[in-house]
């Protein structure tokens, strides 16, 4: 009964496979270096030598979608491993001790889930200044309150559980119950969201790039991609589509996936 | 080996403070298996805990002495209680569903308190020695049933293997919260009877919790009884079952089902119901 997953599970797992597949040649090869400019071909439409057009630059887009979705990819992974990372100690201790310290942090989370991640993300850019591990530290601290949330939650929901009391009663200790006995049960709880947080990462970095607080220049980025596309919408309408379907297929490959482990 | 003086157990969870449990006593010998009766909210699942050393609540006080081996539970270092739990005193729940980690397979969670206490212990022997307790719980093909996952069991197995992994240190007190609640009759005789034989066997004393007062009747020398969080009465079997001095505990003894009662009752019924069948016939 068990081994047929849902639609939605594979249809994630495939796409998800091809994307990062995607990403992961845009590490190692480009059909063109992204940032050489050609004027000649200055936002030149679909062809055989440049599939996906090229830029006002006359830059290549498919080498830079190959490249800018990996810098997507690299910026929403670190993310979401700061926000995740953070947020499960913050919510596995405040969830498992509470009392007086429960409180205090979780009336500063309450705080910090009050603003948009985004606008905290502008928050810590316009503080620590912008550029591609910037982004990622000020979106990763934007994203922990929502992590530290869950998990907290998770972990209240567990601690009274007799399984965790047998475990204390067998002598084991705190970090030991918190870490080895509750947080593999909460796990399936914990991917969903993080595959959530992904996506929002993704978005998000393509927001700020998009405002251009974000990857800076000649770093190429979906987000930025986009950003300066949107003049030439009419002229070289390649430009825009492209990157954005990336973005698209990105986003709805992960969000299936976590559907289909919800399931 | 234990005893318990005067324990006043106390919410601060409201407004006006709730007492829970009132000067509670209680002293056990080694060896010995004393019964705890009460109905629902007695107090009597929380006295259990707190000589567990599992109270650990900011929202309460705990007044009075719980002394196992002359050393306070209630006022000994974290470090100290860590150090008797799972090796001298161990528990068992009432939920064997979620008493077990589901994400674990059963061997290494009848292992754990061996793990902790004695950790100079190589991972074989540990496996023996785990294999062992869950051979010497009545478990049919231990070695297959430590391998399992817990929802691979049925609610018996899974607390024969909650009872392997209290055992597996060889306490001197084992607390069994209402361990056959949830069990069916004959897997709650099985269960009774395998702590008996653990009793007879390993010296092991046991605090038997429990609502059902046959049970206690076959199981435990010493019977506590207790209403609203006070102790009504105590005494050996005989004496509480003989002759109970108080109201409530006539009341309760009063509500044992007696099985020729039972059966007279419905064998007037059938016949009732035959009389009525009847005359819907003739109709």
């Amino acid at each position: 009964m068990k081994k047929k997953r849902s639609k939605n599970f594979t249809a994630g797992a495939i796409l998800t496979g091809v994307m990062l597949l995607f990403v992961l040649v845009g590490f190692f090869w480009t059909p063109y270096d992204p940032e050489t400019m050609d004027k000649s071909v200055k936002l030149a439409g679909v062809s055989f030598a440049h599939p996906m057009g090229c830029d006002n630059f006359g830059r290549d887009i498919l080498s830079r979608v190959l490249k800018g979705s990996g810098t997507t990819f690299l910026v929403a992974v670190g993310t979401v491993a700061i926000g995740t990372l953070c947020g499960t100690v913050l919510g596995a201790f405040t969830g498992y001790f509470g009392g007086i310290v429960d409180e205090v942090f979780m009336r500063i989370n309450d705080a910090l889930f009050a603003f948009p991640s985004i606008l905290l993300g502008l928050v810590f850019i316009s503080l620590l200044g912008s550029g591609k591990y910037n982004v990622i530290v000020a979106l990763g601290i934007a994203f922990v309150p929502s992590f530290a949330r869950i998990v907290r939650g998770e972990f209240i929901r567990c601690k009274n559980l007799d399984y965790v009391r047998s475990a204390k009663l067998a002598g084991a200790g705190d970090l030991r119950i918190m870490f080895v006995h509750i947080l593999p049960n909460i796990l399936t709880v914990l991917s969903s969201s993080v595959m959530i947080g992904f996506n929002n990462a993704v978005l998000a970095e393509a927001g700020m790039s998009y405002l251009g607080i974000g990857v800076q220049p000649p770093d190429a980025s979906l987000g930025r991609m986009l950003s300066e596309a949107q003049t030439y919408l009419f002229s070289a309408p390649g430009y825009a589509l492209f990157p954005g379907i990336v973005l698209i297929l990105m986003v709805l490959g992960f969000s299936l996936l976590s559907e289909g482990l919800k399931e | 080996m234990l005893d318990v003086i005067d324990l006043n157990l106390e919410f601060h969870d409201h407004l006006v403070p709730e007492t829970v449990v009132y000067d509670f006593d209680l002293h056990m010998e080694p060896g010995e298996i004393v019964g705890l009766v009460g109905e629902s909210g007695s107090g009597k699942s929380m006295t259990a805990l707190a000589i567990a050393g599992l109270l650990s609540r900011h929202d309460m006080q705990k007044r009075g002495k719980i002394l196992f081996e002359g050393q306070d539970l209630l006022t000994c270092r974290r470090s100290e209680l860590r150090s008797l739990q799972g090796d001298d005193i161990a528990m068992i729940f009432q939920e064997p569903m979620t008493s077990l980690n589901p994400v674990y397979r059963i061997g290494p969670q009848v292992e754990e308190a061996l793990r902790i206490h004695s950790p100079g212990i190589d991972k074989e022997e540990r496996k023996r020695r785990a294999i062992q307790m869950l051979a010497d719980v009545d478990l049919e093909e231990p070695e297959r049933v430590y391998d399992a996952y817990p929802h691979q069991l049925s609610g018996g197995m899974r607390q024969r293997v909650m009872i392997a992994a209290a055992m597996i240190c060889g306490p001197k007190l084992l607390i069994a919260d209402e361990p056959t609640t949830a069990l069916d009759v004959t897997v709650q005789a099985q269960i009774v009877k395998l702590l008996k034989r653990i009793n007879r066997e390993k010296k092991t004393a046991i605090l038997f919790i429990s609502h059902d007062l046959s049970l206690i009747r076959q199981l435990c020398q010493r019977v506590v009884v207790m209403q609203g969080g006070r102790i009504v009465e105590s005494g050996s079997i005989e004496e509480v079952y003989g002759s109970p001095r108080m109201e409530y505990t006539q009341k309760l003894i009063a509500a044992i089902p007696r099985c020729e009662k039972k059966y007279a009752r419905r064998q007037s019924g059938k016949s009732a119901q035959s009389a009525k069948g009847g005359m819907q016939d003739g109709r």
